[in-house]
């Protein structure tokens, strides 16, 4: 799976998070993360978002979040659809690989 | 040395001073202090030209103590013109014991910085001055007091205030002195009322000189070195809000509807009973449904206590409060009600949660409704730190009421855009667990087991009751755990309980 | 026993705090919506906040029920795949008019069920008559499928359609509701009115619960968790009626323990329907505190 353009789901709501996904050349994925609960959940959350990426195969990216306190179901469901929406326009959700 | 309650306080900070043990440990003969007044002979002017004069004349020095109350909230313009000009006339080392800090005051972060202020006590501190001050801003720790004990520490001489800085919203040139009749009011000046008997030097500062006598007046001439006018002493906006307002968040709506039924089936609710809200969110909201309950089983309430808002006001008038003690008003049907209703009295801040008096008047609240930042499984309440540690609230008369009420109730969502608000341990202890008796979230309630006479009354109330721990297993189902806040060792704020011991620190984030 | 559906609230699929949260309301069920509430730009942002909520969040004794998007237009077939995989109590149609909408769906959704592992027939569904064509054929719809738990009334379409428009004694809405809730009773499901969206109007809403609740459905579509309790309220049973049926179902527990054939009360004979409705009333009653079975058995 491969991140081939840039794309962004999410809102600046509270509870929510917004993220952005960029295509990236080298193998790592890059996280800039902004929170309102930096302390308490930073690591959390980059953890979320790096294994939902990985869990679809994607083993290269750059992504900015910025989280309103978003709890964890909410941010594998937008780092899910960011990536989706970054693969270009053909590609299918497969659900073996997300359930 | 760890106190009663588990915290560690740093043997240089308690230096001679008690910890604390309990609510009520504390509690023998004390004498109160005295001031030093100069006296007034007929003749003597009070009315000066200018802050400046007034400061110069007053005789403060390097290293004195400096007060000021916090009825004007984020519209005061007083404290950070008064210390602008201090700092000014090269007068350093400071102690400044404002009853309460806002946002608006982190104009003081440059005159810390400076040296003007070396030392604060407050009840609260919120904005870019407390970050400063939780970073590590100032060599002195800063000493959190509740309203009760600062009116305790002053009548005791623990502040010892050299010049009082009082802002009015009237006062005649003689310095009777008033929260009413002016052109920016704020209702009651309970918190000033306390500096004005017992600090050395006493200065009012208004923007509307009314005509002698100004009476009633909350503070009285007899108090009074000098009275200066100044073109506005806040904003009127920031003061008093028009009119406070029920809330429609269906969640705070939720808490405070089983908040209210747990004091309807807690036994306390009878007529004759007296209680205490907050002024927003879920704890005003509280009044509400409790009006209902009370309309509809023809209980009436023999007095409500604290800051006093249109709600409370419109439940006094149509014959369900009997009396209002008020300390501090947030609206203008408060201002209104306090000038106009003869039982709605105002009352100063020893009269309401001092421990060292011969009664205050929170020893005969029956019910209080309390918010919460973080509660632990001891019921220990913060409401001074965020969960990320940094100071951001007030102690205000949390540990007071809790303490004296028969039923102290605290209303607050589990969680608050993904952090806990039940958590091990909190960052910060400003009310002992032992004072607080029933939790109450959006998904149910939590009985302190201290109370088995409560959870005995309460088994057949309609809603979800939960032990503090699985209300805390259930938050972390939900949010995950949180990353523990690291601080470093440097203490940047001590509380101190009502009493006068030490209940907790705070120290730096690292 | 079947379980209380005296409340749906609806709740947008796209708002993430709403859905993590709404369950606190009390709503009996809980529909998330994927088709109206929902922007195209992010039907498919919306499908997998609610495939994951529904994934991770505990919603208690709460029904999860998800009103998908038409399965002709280019996003409903994702919605059922996802929905069904996340374990989703019941699947709404967003508009029905004839059995064949229930076949099409049912066997999508069946299609997935096989493909996953979930027990066939496991996923419910639940109708959405929203035209005058689907009121006509509201006995085939309500017939047409063991999944279907119940069917309901959207009246804002069908108002446009039937060229009039909502009145507040709802005459206009007579034609239909009745049709739905004879058929619902008919086929033996739930029927469930319609939204009532003026959410100030306190006086209003009542007045129109009580009419649905005369009418004989079962519950109410909210928008707003403050709808909840007046619906819950109104429906409670009066004491009258809680004291009648806990005597019949002590003389039914009664039967029981004797090893009775026949239940009788007061010398008269108690058939089935009659005890179902008892235990049905005191189900209404427990749920908003107006009964306990242990203080009976205390007696």
């Amino acid at each position: 799976m491969k991140i081939i353009k840039n794309s962004m789901v999410g809102t600046l709501e509270s509870s929510d998070i917004q993220i952005r996904v960029e295509p990236k050349d080298e193998v790592g994925i890059e996280i800039q993360l902004k929170s309102s609960v930096e302390k308490q959940f930073g690591k959390q959350i980059k953890k979320v978002i790096k294994e939902t990426l990985e869990s679809l195969g994607i083993d290269r990216a750059f992504v900015i979040a910025t989280d309103k306190g978003a709890l964890d179901c909410t941010i594998k469901a937008r780092v899910q659809c960011a990536a989706y929406r970054a693969m270009g326009d053909a590609q299918k959700i497969n659900w073996e690989v997300i359930d | 040395m760890k106190n009663s309650i588990g915290r560690e306080i740093p043997d240089e900070i308690i230096n001679g001073e008690k910890i604390y043990e309990s609510p009520f440990s504390l509690n023998g003969e004390v004498i109160k202090t005295a001031h030093r007044i100069k006296t007034v002979k007929p003749g003597d002017e009070k009315l000066l030209d200018s802050i400046e004069e007034a400061i110069v004349k007053c005789g403060l020095k390097d290293g004195m103590t400096i007060s000021f109350h916090h009825h004007f909230r984020e519209g005061d313009y007083i404290l950070n013109m008064v210390v602008d000009i201090i700092a000014r006339l090269g007068i350093k080392n400071l102690t400044l014991a404002s009853s309460s800090l806002s946002s608006v005051h982190k104009e003081l972060v440059k005159h810390i910085k400076s040296g003007v202020i070396s030392r604060i006590t407050t009840s609260g501190l919120r904005g870019e001055l407390a970050e400063e001050i939780s970073k590590g801003l100032m060599e002195k720790p800063v000493i959190i007091r509740s309203h009760g004990g600062r009116a305790r520490a002053i009548e005791a001489g623990d502040i010892k205030i050299d010049v009082a800085f009082l802002g009015a919203s009237s006062s005649d040139t003689y310095g009777n002195a008033s929260g009413s009749r002016g052109i920016a009011n704020c209702g009651s000046l309970g918190y000033a009322k306390i500096d004005a008997k017992f600090a050395d030097k006493v200065v009012i500062i208004t923007d509307f000189i009314a005509p002698f006598p100004n009476v009633p007046a909350s503070i009285s001439q007899m108090d009074v070195d000098y009275v200066v006018k100044i073109d506005k002493i806040g904003d009127p906006a920031g003061i008093v809000s028009c009119a406070t307002r029920y809330t429609k968040n269906p969640k705070e709506l939720l808490i405070a509807e089983y908040a209210s039924r747990v004091i309807v089936e807690s036994g306390y609710f009878k007529d004759g009973f007296s209680f205490q809200t907050g002024s927003g969110g879920s704890t005003l909201a509280v009044s509400r449904f409790l009006k209902d309950e009370m309309l509809n089983k023809g209980v009436k309430a023999n007095f409500a206590l604290g800051g006093i808002t249109k709600p409370i006001v419109e439940m006094h008038e149509e014959g369900l409060i009997k009396h209002i003690f008020d300390v501090q008003g947030f609206d203008l049907t408060a201002v209104k009600s306090i000038n106009e209703n003869p039982n709605h009295h105002e009352i100063d801040s020893s009269f309401y949660a001092n421990p060292h008096n011969k009664g205050c008047i929170a020893n005969k609240l029956d019910v209080v409704v309390l918010s919460a930042l973080e509660i632990d499984t001891d019921f220990n309440v913060n409401v001074m730190t965020g969960s990320d540690g940094v100071l951001r609230g007030a102690s205000g008369g949390h540990s007071d009421t809790a303490a004296c009420a028969k039923l102290t109730v605290i209303v607050s969502p589990l969680i608050r855009s993904r952090i806990p608000c039940v958590v091990d341990c909190v960052n910060t202890v400003i009310t002992p667990g032992e004072s607080i008796d029933v939790l109450v979230t959006e998904i149910g309630i939590a009985i302190n087991p201290r109370r088995s006479d409560l959870i005995e009354k309460l088994k057949n109330i309609n809603i979800p009751i939960y032990t503090i721990q699985e209300l805390k297993k259930k938050v972390e189902s939900i949010v995950g755990i949180p990353e523990k806040i690291e601080y470093e060792d440097k203490v940047v704020a001590i509380v101190e309980y009502r009493d006068g011991s030490i209940i907790d620190v705070v120290r730096k984030v690292k | 026993m079947e379980r209380l559906r005296r409340t749906m609230m609806f709740v947008p699929g796209s708002n993430p705090s709403m859905v993590s949260d709404a369950y606190i309301y009390g709503a009996d069920s809980l529909m998330f919506d994927l088709e109206d509430a929902v922007a195209i730009n992010e039907k498919d942002s919306a499908r997998l906040l609610v495939y994951n909520a529904i994934k991770t969040i505990d919603y208690g004794n709460t029904e999860v029920v998800v009103r998908i998007n038409e399965l002709h237009g280019p996003y409903g077939r994702d919605d059922v795949e996802a929905m069904v995989r996340a374990g989703v109590d019941v699947i709404r149609l967003p508009k029905t008019e004839r059995k064949e909408d229930i076949y099409e769906v049912e066997a999508a959704i069946e299609e997935v069920e096989r493909k996953i592992g979930r027990e066939i027939g496991s996923t419910k569904m639940m109708a959405a008559v929203e035209s005058p064509i689907g009121v006509i054929n509201a006995y085939e719809i309500a017939t047409s499928s063991k999944r279907l738990i119940g069917i309901a009334l959207g009246a804002e379409d069908y108002v446009t359609n039937m060229k009039t428009k909502r009145y507040a004694n709802g005459l206009e809405l007579l034609g239909a509701r009745t049709q739905i809730v004879i058929a619902a009773r008919a086929a033996g499901i739930y029927a469930l009115d319609t939204v009532y969206s003026d959410i100030d109007n306190e006086e209003g809403f009542k007045n129109e619960v009580e009419l649905i609740k005369q009418l004989g459905f079962d519950g109410k579509s909210v928008i707003n968790p403050r709808q909840i309790k007046p619906v819950c309220d109104i429906f409670a049973p009066t004491a009258e009626e809680i004291k009648k049926s806990a005597n019949i179902r002590r003389a039914a527990q009664d039967a029981q323990k004797h090893g009775l054939g026949v239940i009788s009360l007061n010398g008269k004979m108690i058939d089935k329907p009659i005890v179902d409705r008892a235990n049905r009333v005191l189900q209404l009653a427990t749920a908003v505190g107006l009964y306990k079975e242990e203080m009976q058995n205390e007696k």
